[in-house]
């Protein structure tokens, strides 16, 4: 049934199919994810969601090239992933991600260095031209500890930028900052997809950022992550209603699960 | 009885920044001062001096204990007939020599140790063997295998340092952030180049306390493997020129020797070493 629809779309930039990850800890194999299918356009903004434990982390730490599925495959631009690589910049959780020995400016040039993506004076302006973009630019020669959480996230974001990668991959990154911060956050973010139309795989367990960031939404179930559903989200300009009414759908597809949980105990 | 709900809302101006008076206030000179960790080292120092002289004046036997003033002349006497200096640069060059070599050996062993299980269990095995090793205990056998000289000199030295480098830095990059490994990757970086651009600068705050260990053990190996055979190729270092003047009944000069031996420990540990950790882990903020 899939197949009649897909020609109608052109060719997916990242396409996951039937994706089954699993880790192993100490004493358990633990399947994060059965078999997992989702396909992202150009300039999508695709929001993995899903409660903790739906493997919605795992399954970009193996778009990243982190970890490689036990069965399907991950293609990127027709490419099968196998290692990471500077075409899917990652953005953490944790404000530990940017180099402390390195100050903003240093750590945004490192990465188009190091990778060879640009070098010397053209890496630094662009680099430069980044860190404007996040409004960083009174703070490019601080290093990193001097900075608040929610500007370490905006270095960490100019970075991933900087590099212009294919694909931006985004775990959680305002989970870790206040309520204000986190708001203000999400709306820059916007903002830079206006200007450059990236691509992003956003993964959250917040349904409201989740309606706000995406313009398509993947709901995994949790133990191990299937995909529950697949759904646009509603237009960013238009009627707040709307959105409460997608947040309350999704809230009630995560809560039918919890129900029929307790009545089967 | 009244409703809670009946309380005014209250919302005030904020009164201006003139009207705060006193927000931020300079320290006076003697809080200044005081602040001044070098000073308060310094009155130490000088207290510790002066004690040290009047002891030795009442005691008045200086083949026991030496006044300051006698070990400070002997110490200028030995520094202007070139002797200390002469014997200093000896004791330094092999010392340089053997921490080189230690730190290079540490090197090897630990980012083998990084990149590979056979490697990890190898450096937890021996540095469990030979780091509560005394290095003087191997001077006999060092005298067996390289005789009396400097590669005897070098091989307890590079004992003293290597161990405690390799386990300072093996457990530094352990305890680097799977984030900041991940980060390296994404780079397209992996084995020598993740570990030279990424992992080594992530543990420095721990490589530099295993190099401060090191340098401080391989300083005290030395002093004392010199005192035990310090004629090293017909040329004496620091430990020797102790052990000389102490069977000339020179006291004062074995004074000026220890006192050469504490100022070089100082001036490394808080110049080279300080000067280090200011320009780096206390810059990047890794360590307060």
């Amino acid at each position: 049934m899939g197949t009649e629809l897909d020609q109608t779309l052109p060719q997916p930039l990242l396409d996951v199919r039937g994706v089954t990850l699993q880790y192993k800890t100490r004493e358990h194999l633990v399947t994060a994810t059965y078999r997992v299918d989702f396909s992202i356009q150009r300039s999508d903004r695709f929001v993995l969601l899903g409660p903790s434990g739906c493997g919605k982390s795992t399954l970009l730490k193996a778009v990243g090239g982190y970890m490689a599925p036990v069965e399907g495959e991950i293609h990127l631009k027709g490419t099968k992933i196998t290692r990471p690589g500077p075409d899917r910049m990652m953005v953490f959780q944790e404000f530990d991600q940017l180099l402390p020995w390195k100050t903003v400016r240093q750590n945004v040039t490192f990465a188009l260095t190091t990778s060879g993506k640009l070098r010397g004076k053209a890496a630094d302006e662009k680099a430069m031209q980044y860190i404007d973009k996040v409004h960083l630019t009174r703070f490019a020669d601080a290093y990193p500890h001097t900075l608040s959480g929610g500007m370490k996230q905006r270095v960490a974001i100019a970075r991933g930028m900087a590099m212009e990668p294919d694909i931006l991959l985004m775990d959680e990154p305002f989970a870790a900052l206040d309520a204000l911060t986190r708001q203000r956050m999400q709306d820059e973010l916007l903002q830079l997809w206006d200007e450059t139309k990236f691509t992003v795989l956003f993964v959250t367990h917040s349904i409201a950022e989740a309606v706000k960031i995406g313009n398509r939404i993947l709901l995994l179930s949790p133990h191990p992550g299937q995909v529950k559903a697949e759904m646009n989200s509603v237009p960013r300009d238009g009627d707040p209603a709307l959105a409460a009414a997608l947040e309350a759908r999704i809230h009630d597809m995560l809560f039918a699960d919890r129900v029929e949980e307790d009545e089967h105990v | 009885m009244s409703d809670l709900s009946l309380r005014p809302e209250i919302v005030r101006e904020l009164s201006s920044s003139e009207d705060f008076g006193v927000i931020q206030k300079e320290l006076t000179v003697f809080e200044q001062l005081f602040n001044q960790a070098w000073l308060r080292k310094s009155i130490i120092l000088v207290l510790i001096a002066v004690a040290w002289e009047v002891y030795g004046r009442y005691l008045d036997n200086p083949l026991l204990v030496p006044t300051f003033n006698d070990t400070v002349t002997a110490l200028w006497g030995g520094l202007k007939s070139g002797v200390i200096p002469d014997r200093t640069w000896t004791t330094i060059v092999i010392l340089f020599k053997g921490f080189a070599a230690g730190v290079f050996l540490a090197a090897v062993m630990t980012i083998l140790a990084i990149t590979t299980q056979v490697g990890t269990d190898f450096l937890e095995t021996v540095t469990a063997m030979f780091s509560p090793l005394p290095a003087i205990a191997l001077l006999p056998l060092a005298l067996i295998w390289f005789g009396l000289g400097q590669g005897s000199l070098i091989f307890v030295m590079v004992h003293s340092v290597l161990w405690p480098l390799a386990l300072n830095t093996h457990a530094g990059f352990r305890a680097v952030s799977p984030t900041l490994r991940m980060v390296g990757r994404n780079y397209g970086l992996s084995g020598l180049m993740l570990v030279l651009k990424i992992l080594i600068p992530a543990a420095f705050p721990s490589i530099l306390a295993g190099l401060k260990i090191g340098w401080a053990f391989a300083w005290r190996t030395l002093i004392a493997a010199e005192l035990v055979f310090g004629v090293a190729s017909g040329k004496g270092g620091l430990g020797w020129y102790i052990f000389e003047s102490k069977n000339q009944l020179d006291i004062p000069e074995v004074f000026a020797g220890l006192l050469t031996i504490i100022v070089i420990g100082l001036l490394v540990e808080n110049v080279i070493f300080r000067t280090i950790e200011l320009k780096t882990v206390r810059r990047w903020g890794m360590q307060n």
